[in-house]
């Protein structure tokens, strides 16, 4: 009689949230509560971003899959290309021109996934490889965020949006520092000050206008996630945390130096997308819980010590790239102890016995 | 303070293999293992240390006084193959095994340009004794940190189904790019 002896992980049913497509749908669905409200502030440019990433994204995962003879429809059916085109699609400003998203899809999809052996093997975040590519070679375009739609300036009109993302028209007027590059520029103001009279906080409660919302969007699709057991809470726990302790020591009662509130931090830029979409990524980040952990934290710490004195206005992406490239090494350090030892034995023991 | 800026500058701003692009032949070569790549990031601390404080007492207290400072290249090479082989015997004693390990890449230190770098620089900006001492010890942390996540991540991509043109060395070559992308990020921290 010969036993079978699969390998963890054990898949229970197909119905759970356990296979990838299946967990891909459901952060699909998640990010829906953020899109929402980056629709609702910045205009129908998101969507417009979206349905090219989608199209890109799509297609040069099959170009891919083509090139190295493998089945399309399969891998295609898990999902993976469509959640990094949404992603991608997130990060990059609204009516941004198509070529920026055409790019960033070619670097996340071909370089950073398939050049690696596709999902599963890839060291770093295919969205955030692309998104980094572009911040760094297209840094203009990349961060002319519009006015969020409040205060009686209206939406785009469809139209003028085309213009401006297949005929590159300026939209000279329409856009305007984020509340991130205000506090960067601070010049003299008290951080009341700033808020009472700097565009980008007008009618903002916590963070700056439009952003805290778009944040509380990704937050709650996150906690369905978190709800869903699609990851655990270390990792943007981690993030999260380090983002808060920091600022606190660097808040200084809110002087024209300050750094920011700790509840600034946490709901401005790309901190909840981040921290529930980005950093819970299974292949990219730490293994054990520990090493999420500590993944996390980093993460929280880089994202703070570059937003405040680096060059850049936000680092998630920086951040992320960063970790991924020193998650194996925390994975050496965190492994769990198995049932049995008395300590958990470092992995690089192990190799050394046989 | 100063000392603090000239760490955080030459271990993560300017950091000599994925910013300043130096010394890569180590970075590429010792890095498939872990282990070794441990050794060798301890091996280079100690001589990129040793060589950037010796190439900086040559240049200030023989060749300035001497009027010889066209020979400075040709001296740092000099000094710094002589901090090489005393690296060597010093290993061969201590250590035999990361001896055998590393092999070739041992004396191979010395034509690490990442070495002559930190000396020629170290004149260039007119470091003083203490500031070359941390310069160099700087440079090779920020040396040391790349090459050991470098050679964890490698262990991963050896067994990654990486379409076969793409193999080895390429897609060393690709990941180090995409680290170098990362980098970018701390500029304008100093």
């Amino acid at each position: 009689m010969s036993l079978m002896r699969p390998s963890s992980p054990h898949t229970h049913s197909a119905s759970s949230i356990s296979s990838t497509s299946s967990v891909m749908r459901t952060v699909v669905l998640a990010t829906l509560p953020g899109l929402i409200a980056l629709t609702h502030f910045f205009g129908v440019g998101s969507i417009l971003n979206l349905l090219l990433a989608i199209i890109f994204c799509l297609g040069f995962e099959t170009l891919a899959l083509k090139l190295r003879k493998k089945p399309v429809l399969f891998y295609l059916g898990d999902y993976s290309a469509l959640v990094t085109a949404i992603l991608l699609a997130l990060a990059v400003p609204p009516y941004a021109p198509w070529w920026l998203i055409a790019t960033g899809s070619f670097f996340a999809i071909v370089v950073a996934k398939h050049l690696y052996g596709g999902l599963g093997f890839n060291p770093f975040n295919p969205a955030m490889v692309g998104y980094v590519v572009l911040l760094i070679s297209f840094p203009v375009e990349m961060t002319q965020w519009r006015i969020p739609a409040i205060e009686g300036l209206g939406y785009l009109p469809l139209l003028d949006s085309l213009n401006a993302i297949f005929a590159g028209a300026h939209l000279d007027g329409f856009t305007s520092a984020t509340p991130l590059d205000a506090i960067k520029h601070n010049q003299g103001l008290t951080v009341e000050d700033l808020y009472a009279t700097h565009s980008a906080f007008q009618s903002a409660k916590i963070a700056g206008t439009g952003w805290e919302w778009v944040n509380i969007g990704f937050l709650v699709g996150g906690l369905y996630l978190l709800y869903q057991k699609v990851f655990t809470w270390h990792a943007p726990v981690g993030m999260l945390a380090a983002l808060f302790i920091l600022p606190v020591f660097f808040y200084d009662g809110g002087s024209s130096a300050s750094a920011g509130s700790p509840f600034f931090h946490l709901f401005s830029g790309a901190t909840m997308l981040g921290a529930f979409f980005i950093i819970t990524d299974p292949v990219t980040s730490a293994t054990s819980t520990l090493g999420r952990l500590i993944y996390g934290a980093a993460i929280g710490a880089l994202v703070f010590i570059i937003r405040v004195w680096g060059n850049y206005p936000d680092a998630v992406a920086f951040a992320v790239l960063l970790m991924n490239f020193a998650a194996p090494f925390i994975d050496y350090y965190t492994v769990p102890r198995t049932y049995g030892h008395e300590r958990a034995q470092s992995a690089l023991r192990k190799e050394d016995e046989h | 303070m100063e000392f603090f800026i000239i760490l955080l500058s030459t271990v993560l701003v300017n950091n000599f293999v994925l910013v300043q692009f130096l010394g890569l032949c180590p970075f590429m070569g010792v890095s498939n293992k872990l282990e070794t790549a441990i050794g060798m990031s301890a091996a280079t601390t100690f001589v990129l240390t040793l060589a950037s404080i010796c190439s900086y007492m040559v240049h200030a207290w023989i060749l300035t006084p001497l009027g010889l400072t066209y020979l400075k290249t040709i001296s740092f090479i000099l000094v710094i193959a002589a901090v090489v082989q005393f690296a060597k015997m010093f290993i061969e004693k201590t250590s035999p095994l990361l001896y055998r390990v590393l092999g070739v890449f041992l004396p191979l230190i010395t034509t690490n340009c990442a070495v002559l770098g930190v000396a020629l620089q170290n004149t260039n900006k007119a470091h003083n004794f203490f500031e070359s001492a941390v310069y160099g010890f700087g440079a090779a942390v920020g040396f040391s940190l790349v090459l050991i996540l470098f050679s964890a991540m490698r262990e991963r991509l050896a067994v990654a189904d990486v379409p076969s043109p793409f193999k080895g060395a390429a897609i060393g070559m690709i990941t180090a790019g995409l680290m170098a992308l990362a980098f970018m990020g701390f500029a304008g921290l100093v």
